[in-house]
C-alpha cells in the first residue's frame, strides 16, 4: 500500500517551451462517451470518456496492453479492419458520431490521419508516397497542384530540404527518422483535422526522436494531435494534455503539468514514478 | 546379391566398431563422460565412419561400374573368328558373351563351329574375370575397413576432438549430395548437347530453328533422310508459345484474383473452405485434365463456334461463318484453356503466400489514409508483392511450356505455323513424345530430333528463368 503523497517539485520536468506559459485550448474537438471495445469475448477498453481539445497535443500514457492504442484506433475506426472487434459507446468529432451508419470510414480517415509505430512508407517513390492521399481522394486537379501539395506537405514535415533533389527515390531508401517524417507528410497531404500517432518514436534513435518531437510541436498550431507514447518524458515534452490508461480504463486525464506534478490518483503517481508498469 | 551381403557385413562391422569406440572413450574418461572433449557417441561414430565409409564406397563403385570393367577386360583379346564378323554382329557377340558369363538371358542367335568354340572360351573367361573382380573387391574393402579401424581407434584419447571430426564428415556428406545434384544436371545437359550435336550434323541448325515445315515421318524414308525442311521446328515453338499464351491468359488473372480474394477479402470461414478446394484442383493428374479437355471442353467449344458460324453464314461475314462451321474438336484454344485451369491453383497458392507476406503495417498505412480495400490492393499490396508474383507467373510459364499430356489429347498432332487459336497445333513436348514412343533406333535423325528439341526447349526455359530472376531482382532493389 502506497500512501498518497503530495509532490512539491515536478517528477519529470516539462521542458517544452509551451509549458512555461499557459495555453488557451480550443473547445473539445473530440468528445468520447462510454467507449468499450471487445476483441471477441475479451474486453480491451471499459467505458472510457474523455474530451480532447483541438489545436493541441494530447498524450495517452500507460503500461503495455492498457488499451491506449485500441482507443486511438477507435477515433478513425481502424478497429473496423480487425476481424471480431466490436466498439460500443460514442466517439464524436465536431459533434458527429464516427460510428454512425451515415459516416463513411473512408472519408473519416481522410479527416483523421494516422502515423504508426514502425515507419511504413509504401513501396513507391518519395513523391508518390506523399501524393497517395491526394490522388485517391481526388484533391488535386492538375499535376502542378499535386506537386504543390507534395512540396508543402514535405516542408511542413521538415523533410523537404533533405529530399527535394531525389523525390523519385524509393521511400524505403530513407533513414528510419526520415521515413517517419515522410509518413507524417503523407498524412498531412490530405489536410486532415486530426492526426493520431501511435508511438511514433519507438523505433527511432534519440536524435530522430528529438526531430519528430519538434515537428509535433510545430504541427500543433494547425492540427489536433493525439499521441500514444511509452516515454513519459516524451509525453511531458510534447503534450499539453495527458491521459493515463491502466487495465483498459481511463484512470485520469488533465493538463500535462498537473498530471506530472500533482496527479489526483495514486495509480497515476505510481506509474509516472516507475512503481507500476 | 553378393554386394548386398558384403554391405550388410560392413554395416555390422561398423556398428560393432561404434560400440568399441564408445566404450573406449568411456574407459579413457574413467567412466565419467564429463571429462571428455567430446561425448562418447562422437568417438564411436568417428571410428565407425573410418571403418565403414571407404570400404562401402569401393563396394558401391564396383556395383555400378564393375560389369563395364569386366566387359572391357573380356574384349581385350578378340578371337579371329569374331574379328571376321560384321560390326553389328560383333556387338551382339560381346553382349551375349557377357550375359552368358553373368548367367543372364542372351539373344537367340546360335553360334556354330569356330564361333561356338570362341564363344564358350569367352564365356569361361568372363566367369573367371567376374570371380576375380568380386573376390579382389571384397578383399580390398575388407582391408580398407580393417585399416580404417586400426588407424582410427588408437587415436582416441581424452582430449581427442571427435565432435569436430564428425562435423567434418557431416559437411563432407552434404557437399557430396549437392555435388551429385549438380553433376546429374551437368550430365543431362551434356548428353542433350552431345545428341543434339549429332542431330545438327545431319540437319543444319538454321533449318531446324527457322524451317517452317515439320514432318519427321517423311524423313524416315531412306531416300529422304534429313530432307531439307522436314525438321523445321518453328511451327512447334509457335504452337507451344500460342498454347502457353492462352493458358496464361486464363491462369494469370483468375489465379491472381483468387489469391487476392483469399488473402484480403475472404473471412476465415470462406478461406478454410476455398483454399482446400483449390488445392484439390492442384492434385488432379494432368491426364485427367487431358480427357476432360478432349471429351468435354473440346466438343463444347466446337458446338459453340459452329453455332456462331451458323448465324454468320450468308451475312456480311459469310467467309468467317463458313470457317467457324468447320472448326474441329481439337484446337489450341481447348488445350490452352484447360492448361490455364490446371495452372490456376499453382498461381493462386504461390501468389497467396506472397501477398500474405506483405507487412500488415503497409495495409494499415493505406487504410489510415482513407483508401478502400481495392485501392489498397492495387496501389500498395500488388506493387509490394510484384517481384514474387512475377516469379510465380514465370514458374507457371515454365510449367505451361513443359506440359505434355493435355496438349497431346486436346490440341491435335498437326504441326502448323498459325496464330489462330481455333486451329490444331502441336507443341515441342508432344513431338518429343511422339518421336520417342515405341521401338526406336537412337541414331536416325528422327529420334535425334527429340534431343534437338529438348536442348532448344531447355535453352528457352533457362532464358525465361534468367529474365524472371532479373525482373525480380530489379524490383527488389527498388522496394526493399
Amino acid at each position: 500500500m502506497v500512501a498518497p503523497m503530495t509532490v512539491q517539485s515536478p517528477l519529470i520536468r516539462t521542458a517544452a517551451p509551451h509549458s512555461h506559459h499557459p495555453v488557451s485550448l480550443e473547445p473539445s474537438k473530440i468528445v468520447v462517451r462510454d467507449v468499450s471495445v471487445f476483441y471477441g469475448a475479451k474486453q480491451a477498453l471499459d467505458s472510457v470518456s474523455i474530451d480532447i481539445p483541438g489545436k493541441a497535443v494530447t498524450a495517452f500514457i500507460g503500461p503495455s496492453g492498457c488499451g491506449k492504442s485500441t482507443f486511438l484506433r477507435c477515433i478513425n475506426r481502424m478497429n473496423d479492419t480487425i476481424p471480431g472487434c466490436r466498439v460500443e459507446g460514442a466517439v464524436e468529432i465536431d459533434g458527429e458520431d464516427v460510428n454512425d451508419k451515415a459516416i463513411d470510414p473512408v472519408v473519416l480517415r481522410a479527416k483523421v490521419g494516422m502515423v504508426f509505430q514502425k515507419p511504413n512508407p509504401f513501396p513507391k517513390s518519395i513523391f508518390e508516397n506523399v501524393a497517395y492521399g491526394p490522388r485517391i481522394h481526388g484533391i488535386s486537379s492538375s499535376k502542378s497542384e499535386l506537386e504543390g501539395i507534395v512540396e508543402a506537405s514535405l516542408k511542413k514535415a521538415g523533410l523537404w530540404a533533405e529530399v527535394s533533389d531525389r523525390l523519385g527515390a524509393p521511400g524505403t531508401s530513407l533513414s528510419g527518422g526520415q521515413q517517419q517524417r515522410l509518413v507524417i507528410a503523407r498524412a498531412i497531404a490530405v489536410n486532415p483535422e486530426i492526426i493520431l500517432m501511435d508511438e511514433p518514436c519507438s523505433a527511432l534513435d534519440p536524435i530522430a526522436t528529438a526531430r519528430i518531437e519538434e515537428l509535433i510541436d510545430d504541427l500543433r498550431q494547425q492540427f489536433c494531435i493525439v499521441i500514444v507514447t511509452h516515454s513519459m518524458a516524451q509525453a511531458a515534452r510534447v503534450s499539453q494534455r495527458t491521459a493515463f490508461f491502466h487495465m483498459g480504463r481511463l484512470i485520469e486525464s488533465g493538463s500535462t503539468e498537473e498530471i506530472f506534478t500533482n496527479p489526483r490518483e495514486s495509480r497515476t503517481q505510481d506509474y509516472i514514478t516507475g512503481r507500476i508498469g | 546379391m553378393t554386394v548386398l551381403i558384403a554391405l550388410a557385413l560392413l554395416a555390422v562391422f561398423s556398428g560393432s566398431v561404434y560400440l568399441l569406440g564408445r566404450r573406449r572413450a568411456v574407459a579413457l574418461a574413467g567412466g565419467k563422460s564429463a571429462g571428455l572433449h567430446s561425448l562418447p557417441g562422437y568417438h564411436g561414430t568417428w571410428v565407425a565412419l573410418w571403418a565403414g565409409v571407404p570400404a562401402a564406397l569401393i563396394i558401391l563403385l564396383f556395383a555400378v561400374f564393375g560389369s563395364r570393367v569386366e566387359d572391357a577386360a573380356l574384349r581385350t583379346q578378340v578371337p579371329a573368328a569374331v574379328a571376321q564378323l560384321s560390326a553389328e554382329r560383333q556387338v551382339t557377340f560381346w553382349s551375349d558373351a557377357g550375359a552368358a558369363a553373368r548367367g543372364q538371358a542372351r539373344s537367340e542367335i546360335a553360334y556354330e563351329g569356330e564361333l561356338k568354340t570362341a564363344f564358350d572360351a569367352k564365356v569361361a573367361e568372363g566367369r573367371r574375370i567376374g570371380v576375380i573382380g568380386l573376390v579382389s573387391v571384397l578383399a580390398l574393402s575388407g582391408v580398407l575397413a580393417l585399416c580404417g579401424f586400426l588407424l582410427a581407434f588408437p587415436r582416441l584419447s581424452k582430449d581427442f576432438r571427435a565432435r569436430n571430426r564428425v562435423e567434418g564428415w557431416t559437411s563432407l556428406l552434404l557437399i557430396a549430395c549437392s555435388t551429385l545434384a549438380v553433376l546429374t544436371t551437368l550430365g543431362i545437359v551434356m548428353s542433350l548437347a552431345w545428341e543434339s550435336f549429332r542431330f545438327f550434323q545431319s540437319v543444319p541448325p538454321t533449318d531446324f530453328l527457322f524451317g517452317t515445315a515439320w514432318d519427321p515421318q517423311i524423313a524416315m524414308r531412306s531416300d529422304q533422310v534429313a530432307a531439307e525442311g522436314a525438321f523445321g521446328a518453328a511451327p512447334l515453338f509457335a504452337g507451344t508459345f500460342l498454347i502457353m499464351l492462352i493458358g496464361m491468359a486464363v491462369a494469370a488473372p483468375v489465379g491472381l484474383f483468387s489469391a487476392i480474394y483469399l488473402s484480403e477479402y475472404a473471412g476465415p470461414t470462406m478461406r478454410a473452405i476455398i483454399k482446400p478446394l483449390l488445392e484439390i484442383l492442384a492434385g488432379v493428374p494432368t491426364v485427367v485434365y487431358g480427357f476432360f479437355a478432349a471429351l468435354t471442353v473440346g466438343p463444347t467449344f466446337r458446338a459453340f463456334f459452329n453455332w456462331i458460324g451458323g448465324f454468320l453464314v450468308g451475312g456480311p461475314m459469310d467467309s468467317l461463318g463458313q470457317y467457324l462451321e468447320t472448326v474441329q474438336n481439337q484446337m489450341a484454344l481447348t488445350a490452352g484453356v484447360v492448361m490455364g485451369i490446371m495452372l490456376i491453383p499453382f498461381v493462386s497458392s504461390l501468389s497467396d503466400d506472397i501477398i500474405n507476406a506483405v507487412p500488415q503495417t503497409l495495409r494499415d498505412g493505406s487504410y489510415a489514409m482513407g483508401a478502400t480495400k481495392s485501392e489498397t490492393v492495387k496501389r500498395v499490396i500488388l506493387p509490394a508483392a510484384l517481384p514474387g508474383v512475377v516469379g510465380a507467373l514465370m514458374l507457371a510459364v515454365s510449367r505451361a511450356i513443359g506440359e505434355t499430356m493435355i496438349v497431346t489429347m486436346a490440341a491435335g498432332l498437326q504441326a502448323k505455323l498459325t496464330a489462330n487459336p481455333l486451329d490444331t497445333v502441336t507443341t515441342v513436348t508432344v513431338q518429343i513424345v511422339t518421336l520417342l514412343t515405341g521401338d526406336q533406333e537412337f541414331d536416325s535423325p528422327k529420334t535425334l530430333a527429340a534431343f534437338g528439341l529438348g536442348l532448344t526447349l531447355f535453352a528457352v526455359t533457362l532464358t525465361l528463368n534468367i529474365i524472371a530472376l532479373g525482373i525480380v531482382r530489379k524490383y527488389r532493389e527498388q522496394y526493399d
